[in-house]
């Protein structure tokens, strides 16, 4: 009306070039990682054409197979406690009658999530020996799983604000007992966002260096906490090819997790 | 059937005083009835309904359904199913499923069961819909899924929440009418909560008129219709004209309450009498009616609405006139 164009940001001069330069610095030192992992030099930085002799190296590997093994079945444990335990979290922020404030509550369940992560590590170590618990994996597992529940509540919480309450209060009304209305409307409604949780859950748990480093001891070492290891006796193409694996495997779980939060959700 | 003994209900608010909902409704409802609760939004209709499908409790009062007091009864216990205006139809199960859910719930037979959500389906006309999910139906399909779901376990009395509102015209019409036939064939006492007033006086035996928290006056549709014992009832029913009883020339306490189509107007040439005279200010032609807008000498301005219409144009002084066992006075 008075000639001055409304602000509009994709005439923001040097945007293009702004964002590939932002694109490149978050993928290009992955891109740099996955393709030496299929150098067949032994020298990190010398490329000497391509071959799969570090996954070999790797799959033969079994300090490595035990690594992944603790670390798979200890994200799996975590993943299934977290998600039952953020499940009803979930149900009772949402749907109960608040005992102290709602956002109070949220807030501490969140916590996790802003504190650093490196005073979590301590405390939980701290907490363990105090505690004189040094049961090797049961202790991983149990600071998995506390540390996976945010991840796993916020996308169910989402979806039970999403829901509304009208579709619970048409089951009790049709007579369905709290239990059978969980089992027949509220569960199933949930199952998208509760997968995405789970999922979530599944990546963190799987993923997670500092935390595992301070709790975890001989043998109950994780993935993480191995290429560490062998990180400190210099980067060997095999640190590249495990590390291009759990990538994958990461990439993969979060699709997923994402895919199923975008299907079934019913019209 | 369903006795309502004072009951008031408030809302507790985060910063404000408490929302009184309800003061002191007591309503009584008959057994086999088309009850409707009729108000503007915020009188406190759906908070009635809700209250007595259970889904909150009263601040005070009682309410019985059938003599017992369900005071203490969650909604599942409750003899009462909801039609919701969102249908609320469970979108991971079929319709037929939908429709079996009350009775699988009260643990009836399979065979029951079946037989039963067969019956519910033909009595709202989607026999061939029973393996469709809500999403596939259109949204007057999804409203009789609503209504058989509801019907199926044979509640003593549906509830239903503004059930029509979201469907266009054309199917409103029509669905008002198979409301009203299913409530005939069933037997069960509806209570219906609506804002329409036309919609109300076609459907309902009888009706509670609501403002802020309080029934106003209960009664047929004919009877609110011709009685209104409130300017508010007076003016949400139908058309009236309220007039200050001093511009006709009588008690200035009360105004008196006419309906347009009482209101004979004619030219004041005529030499006819009347209550008033004045001067056609608006004329519309609405079909097989006229509406004529007369602005009287003393400034209240009234509607008449006539079929077929005297020769009148706007401007024409005329005479404004009615029988007086036809109008209502009303306190100011």
């Amino acid at each position: 009306m008075n000639g001055v164009k409304p602000f509009d940001w994709r005439h923001t001069p040097g945007l293009s070039a702004y964002t590939a330069l932002i694109f490149v610095f978050f993928y290009a030192p992955l891109l740099i990682l996955v393709i030496y992992a299929f150098n067949s030099s032994r020298l990190v930085t010398v490329w000497a054409g391509f071959s799969f002799k570090w996954f070999v190296a790797v799959a033969y590997n079994g300090a490595i197979r035990d690594a992944a093994l603790n670390s798979v079945i200890i994200a799996i444990v975590a993943t299934i406690a977290s998600t039952a335990i953020a499940t009803a979290g979930a149900i009772a922020l949402e749907r109960g009658r608040p005992r102290f404030g709602r956002g109070a509550a949220m807030a501490l369940i969140a916590m996790p999530l802003v504190v650093p992560e490196i005073v979590v590590a301590i405390t939980t170590l701290i907490f363990f020996s105090g505690l004189g618990m040094h049961h090797g994996l049961l202790n991983l597992m149990i600071a998995h799983t506390v540390f996976c529940i945010p991840f796993a509540l916020l996308p169910i919480q989402a979806r039970l604000r999403d829901m509304g309450g009208t579709l619970e209060e048409a089951g009790r009304d049709l007579y369905a007992d709290e239990w059978r209305l969980f089992r027949r409307v509220t569960l199933p409604l949930l199952l998208p966002a509760i997968s995405a949780g789970a999922i979530m859950a599944f990546v963190v748990s799987l993923d997670d260096f500092l935390i595992s480093m301070m709790v975890s001891s001989a043998g109950s070492t994780t993935l993480p906490v191995y290429i560490y290891g062998m990180m400190r006796l210099g980067v060997t193409p095999e640190v590249n090819a495990i590390s291009t694996i759990l990538l994958a495997v990461s990439i993969i779980f979060v699709a997923a997790a994402l895919l199923v939060g975008r299907r079934n959700r019913f019209a | 059937m369903i006795d309502i003994h004072s009951v008031s209900k408030s809302f507790v608010t985060r910063d404000a005083d408490p929302v009184h909902a309800l003061n002191l409704v007591s309503l009584e409802i008959y057994d086999n009835e088309f009850f409707t609760l009729l108000g503007p939004s915020g009188c406190g209709k759906t908070t009635l309904l809700r209250l007595i499908a259970g889904f909150e409790a009263p601040s005070s009062g009682a309410i019985r359904i059938a003599g017992n007091d369900v005071a203490a009864l969650p909604p599942q216990k409750r003899p009462v199913n909801t039609v919701f205006q969102s249908y609320a139809l469970f979108p991971h199960m079929s319709v037929a499923e939908n429709v079996a859910f009350g009775l699988e719930m009260q643990k009836a037979p399979r065979s029951l069961i079946d037989e039963r959500v067969r019956e519910a389906l033909a009595m709202v006309r989607l026999e061939g819909f029973a393996a469709r999910r809500p999403a596939q139906l259109s949204g007057g399909q999804q409203q009789r899924v609503a209504v058989a779901r509801a019907l199926a376990p044979k509640p003593s009395v549906l509830l239903l929440d503004e059930p029509l509102s979201a469907l266009d015209l054309k199917l409103r019409k029509g669905m008002q009418s198979e409301l009203k036939r299913l409530q005939r064939e069933t037997g069960i006492t509806f209570v219906l909560v609506t804002h329409d007033q036309e919609e109300a006086l076609a459907m309902s035996d009888r009706i509670a008129v609501m403002r802020s928290g309080d029934v106003l006056q209960v009664g047929t549709p004919r009877d609110i219709y011709d009685n209104p014992q409130d300017r508010f009832v007076a003016d949400f029913i139908g058309e009236s004209n309220l007039l200050p009883g001093a511009t006709l020339g009588r008690d200035p306490a009360k105004t008196i309450v006419v309906r347009p189509e009482h209101i004979v107007v004619s030219p004041a040439s005529d030499g006819t009498k009347g209550h008033a005279t004045g001067a056609v200010s608006a004329i519309t032609f609405l079909g097989s009616d006229t509406l004529y807008e007369v602005v009287l000498e003393e400034g209240a301005k009234l509607h008449s609405r006539s079929r077929g219409g005297a020769a009148l144009s706007t401007g024409d002084r005329v005479v404004v006139d009615w029988a007086r066992h036809l109008e209502r006075e009303l306190a100011n």
